[in-house]
C-alpha cells in the first residue's frame, strides 16, 4: 500500500496517455463481457442440458417428422429410463418479429423429464386440466405481459386446424421459472392431445424424442442402440446427447462460439500491444528515476514489482470499469427484443474476465519490468 | 601515489569508516577495455569531509559509486563500517545502501511526480516505519535543510537550490553513516552552491556525517577537511582544506 503513491504518481505523469490506455482496456472488456453474453445466449441450454438426456430425431433432418410409434420401441431399448415426444409448432404471435419457441409436448412427461422447469403444483394441476392450456416461461410472460388466464392467439402457417383455419387460441394455464440461471424461460409448451386432435394433418407424427437414460456414462452406447433399432427403416434416426443437439441447432447460424472468441481474441491481442507499448515507453523515459530508486535501496525485485504494479493498476481500473459497464449494458436486457431470450454474462465469463485482467497486466508489464529490474545503477545514473 | 593518501592520514582502525584496498575497475566498451581505476587504496576516517577532484574521466564518480555500493570493483576490496560490501549479494547490497548511504546528485534526481515530502520519504518506504513516522521524519529532514515551508511543492515548483536541498534531505532522512555527493553544486549558481556547501559543512560538523564529495570546483573543495586528486584512475595528491578544524 505504501508504494501506491509512487505508482499513481507515475501513472499521472502522462495523463492523456494513461487515460487513452485505460479507455482502450475499458472498450476491450466491455466487448468481452457483452459478446460473452451474446455467445451464452446462442448456446443457451447447453450448460443446463441434462447429462442423462438424449435427443432422437429423424436422420435426414430435424424438420422431417417421425412416427409416434417410435416411442414404444425407444423405451424398450436397454438403458432407456423414459422417453417423450416433442413437435415444433412454429406459430406467429401478432407478427414474425415476436418470435419465440412453441413446442408441442406431453405435459406429464415434460414435467418429469425437465426438472429445471419449476412449476407450482397449482399451475401443474391447472395445465393438466386445460386441454387448450399452455405452459409458458417467466421470461415470455414478462415480455408480452401475459398472466394465467389470458388467451393467446397464434397464427400458424405450418399447422392449420381442421377446416384449414391457421389461427389457434391457447389459454395461459401455467408459468414456469428456471431452476438456475441459463434456463430458457422464453418458451411455450402446448399440449399434444389437443394439438394432435385439432391439426388438419400429420396425425401420429412427431418432431423428435427426448430420451432419459439410466446411466449418463453409457450415453454413446445407448444412442447407438436406439439408432440401430430404426436402421434401414423408412424413418432412420440420429440420436445424440441433448447438449450436442442444442449446439448443432445453434451452429446452423455458424460457429458462434468460435466467431466471438476470435473477435475477442483479436481485440485483446491489440490491447496487449497498446498496454505493453504504454508500459515500455513509461519505463524507457524514466530510466534515470528507476536507477535513483535502486540507488536509495530499492532491490531489483522491488523495481520489477513497481513496474508490474503500474501495469496491474492500469488493467484493474480499465478491466474493472469495462466489466462493470458490460454488466450494466447486459442487465438492460436482450438488445434484439426477444431473439436472445437468455441474456446474461455467465459467472464463468466474469471470472475469466478477472483472470484476463491479471494476465494482461502481467504480459504487458513483464518485459518493461524485466528491463527495469536489470538496470545497472551506475550505468543508468550516467544516462 | 595511493600511498600518499594513506601516509597523510594514518587512522586507528576504530576511526576508519571506508577502507578501499587494491581496487581496479575495468569497463568494457565493445571490444575495447577501459581501465578506470588501477590498484587504488584509500582510507577515510569517520567524520571526514573528503573532496575528490580531478579531470573528467579520472575515475572520481566511479570511485564514489564503488564506495556507495552502486557498482562493484573488478579487483580489490571495499570495506565500509567493517562490512566488505564488494562481497554482498545484489539484494543485500541494496539493503546496505538503504541503511548506510545517502546520495546527493548533481542534477538532484528527484521524482517529478512526487512532492518534496514524498521525495524525501522515498528511502523510508523500504523501512517498517508507520506512515505517520515516515511523514514525521521526512518533515524533520526538510526542516533541517530549511525547506519546512515547501513540503507540498513539486520539483518543478522549486528553484535549483531548493531541489538540491530536497535531495540532501532525502539523503539524510535515513540517518546514514556516509553521504556521497556527486558534484552537488555543479548545476547551481554560486549563491545557491554556497548554501548547499554550508549545509554539507554543517551536517559534517554538527551531526558528524562522513561526506565524500566529487567536485570540479576548487572553492567547493576548500570546504572539505581533505582533498584528494585523481588522475587516470590513480590518486595523485592529497591536501588539507579550509574545512579542517
Amino acid at each position: 500500500m505504501k508504494f501506491l503513491s509512487l505508482i499513481f504518481g507515475n501513472l499521472r505523469r502522462k495523463k492523456l496517455r494513461t487515460a487513452l490506455t485505460v479507455l482502450s482496456i475499458i472498450v476491450a472488456f466491455v466487448l468481452f463481457g457483452y459478446l460473452g453474453a451474446i455467445r451464452a445466449a446462442f448456446l443457451a441450454g447447453i450448460d443446463v442440458a441434462g447429462a442423462d438426456r438424449l435427443i432422437t430425431r429423424n436422420k435426414v433432418s430435424l424438420i422431417n417428422l417421425m412416427p409416434m410409434a417410435h416411442l414404444a420401441e425407444i423405451e424398450r431399448v436397454e438403458g432407456v429410463d423414459m422417453a417423450a415426444h416433442n413437435t415444433w409448432f412454429g406459430g406467429i404471435y401478432q407478427e414474425p418479429s415476436n418470435f419465440f419457441a412453441q413446442i408441442v409436448v406431453e405435459p406429464e412427461a415434460l414435467l418429469e423429464l425437465f426438472p429445471e422447469y419449476v412449476v407450482s403444483e397449482e399451475d401443474q394441476r391447472r395445465w393438466l386440466a386445460t386441454r387448450t392450456g399452455v405452459l409458458i416461461g417467466r421470461g415470455l410472460a414478462e415480455r408480452f405481459e401475459w398472466s394465467v388466464g389470458d388467451k393467446v392467439p397464434i397464427m400458424n402457417p405450418l399447422w392449420s386446424q381442421q377446416g384449414g383455419d391457421p389461427n389457434w387460441v391457447f389459454d395461459v394455464a401455467a408459468i414456469y421459472d428456471g431452476a438456475e440461471q441459463g434456463v430458457d424461460t422464453s418458451q411455450m409448451f402446448i399440449r399434444f392431445d389437443f394439438f394432435d386432435e385439432a391439426r388438419s394433418g400429420g396425425q401420429g407424427l412427431v418432431g423428435w424424442y427426448t430420451v432419459r437414460i439410466d446411466d449418463p456414462d453409457r450415453a454413446a452406447e445407448v444412442a447407438v442402440a436406439i439408432d440401430q433399432v430404426f436402421a434401414n427403416s423408412p424413418d432412420e434416426t440420429k440420436t445424440e446427447p441433448e447438449g450436442a443437439f442444442i449446439q448443432g441447432f445453434a451452429n446452423q447460424m455458424g460457429n458462434i462460439g468460435f466467431i466471438i472468441t476470435s473477435i475477442v481474441g483479436a481485440v485483446f491481442f491489440t490491447i496487449l500491444l497498446v498496454a505493453g507499448n504504454t508500459m515500455a515507453y513509461s519505463v524507457r523515459e524514466r530510466i534515470n528515476e528507476l536507477a535513483v530508486l535502486k540507488a536509495v535501496g530499492f532491490t531489483d525485485g522491488g523495481v520489477l514489482g513497481l513496474v508490474l504494479g503500474e501495469s496491474l493498476v492500469i488493467t484493474v481500473i480499465g478491466g474493472g470499469i469495462g466489466l462493470a459497464l458490460a454488466w450494466l449494458m447486459v442487465s438492460a436486457g436482450d438488445p434484439t427484443g426477444g431473439a436472445l431470450p437468455v441474456f446474461f454474462i455467465p459467472l464463468r465469463d466474469l471470472l475469466l474476465g478477472v483472470l484476463l485482467i491479471f494476465v494482461l497486466a502481467f504480459i504487458a508489464g513483464i518485459f518493461p519490468a524485466r528491463m527495469a529490474q536489470r538496470l545497472q545503477v551506475a550505468d543508468a545514473l550516467r544516462r | 601515489m595511493s600511498e600518499t593518501a594513506m601516509a597523510e592520514n594514518p587512522q586507528p582502525e576504530d576511526d576508519l569508516l571506508v577502507d578501499v584496498r587494491g581496487v581496479d575497475k575495468v569497463f568494457k566498451r565493445g571490444s575495447e577495455t577501459v581501465h578506470v581505476l588501477g590498484g587504488l587504496d584509500l582510507q577515510i576516517p569517520r567524520g571526514e569531509f573528503l573532496a575528490l577532484m580531478g579531470p573528467s574521466g579520472s575515475g572520481k564518480s566511479t570511485l564514489l559509486n564503488l564506495v556507495g555500493g552502486l557498482d562493484r570493483p573488478t579487483e580489490g576490496s571495499i570495506t565500509v563500517g567493517g562490512q566488505r560490501i564488494d562481497k554482498l549479494s545484489d539484494r543485500k547490497l541494496a539493503g546496505w545502501r538503504a541503511n548506510h548511504v545517502g546520495l546527493v546528485f548533481q542534477f538532484y534526481n528527484l521524482m517529478p511526480v512526487l512532492s518534496a515530502r514524498r521525495n524525501v520519504e522515498l528511502p523510508l518506504l523500504l523501512t517498517k516505519l508507520s506512515a505517520k513516522e515516515r511523514r514525521k521524519r521526512a518533515e524533520l529532514a526538510l526542516e533541517i535543510v530549511g525547506l519546512s515551508h515547501r513540503l507540498g511543492h513539486y520539483p518543478r515548483q522549486m528553484s535549483g537550490g531548493e531541489q538540491q536541498r530536497t535531495g540532501i534531505a532525502r539523503a539524510i532522512v535515513t540517518d546514514p553513516t556516509l553521504l556521497l555527493c556527486d558534484e552537488p553544486t555543479g548545476d547551481l549558481d554560486r549563491k545557491s552552491g554556497d548554501e548547499i556547501l554550508d549545509l554539507l559543512q554543517a551536517l559534517n560538523r554538527e551531526q558528524g556525517k562522513t561526506i565524500i564529495m566529487v567536485t570540479h570546483d576548487q572553492l567547493a573543495a576548500d570546504r572539505a577537511t581533505r582533498t584528494l586528486h585523481l588522475d587516470k584512475g590513480r590518486l595523485v595528491t592529497g591536501m588539507q582544506g579550509q574545512g579542517t578544524g
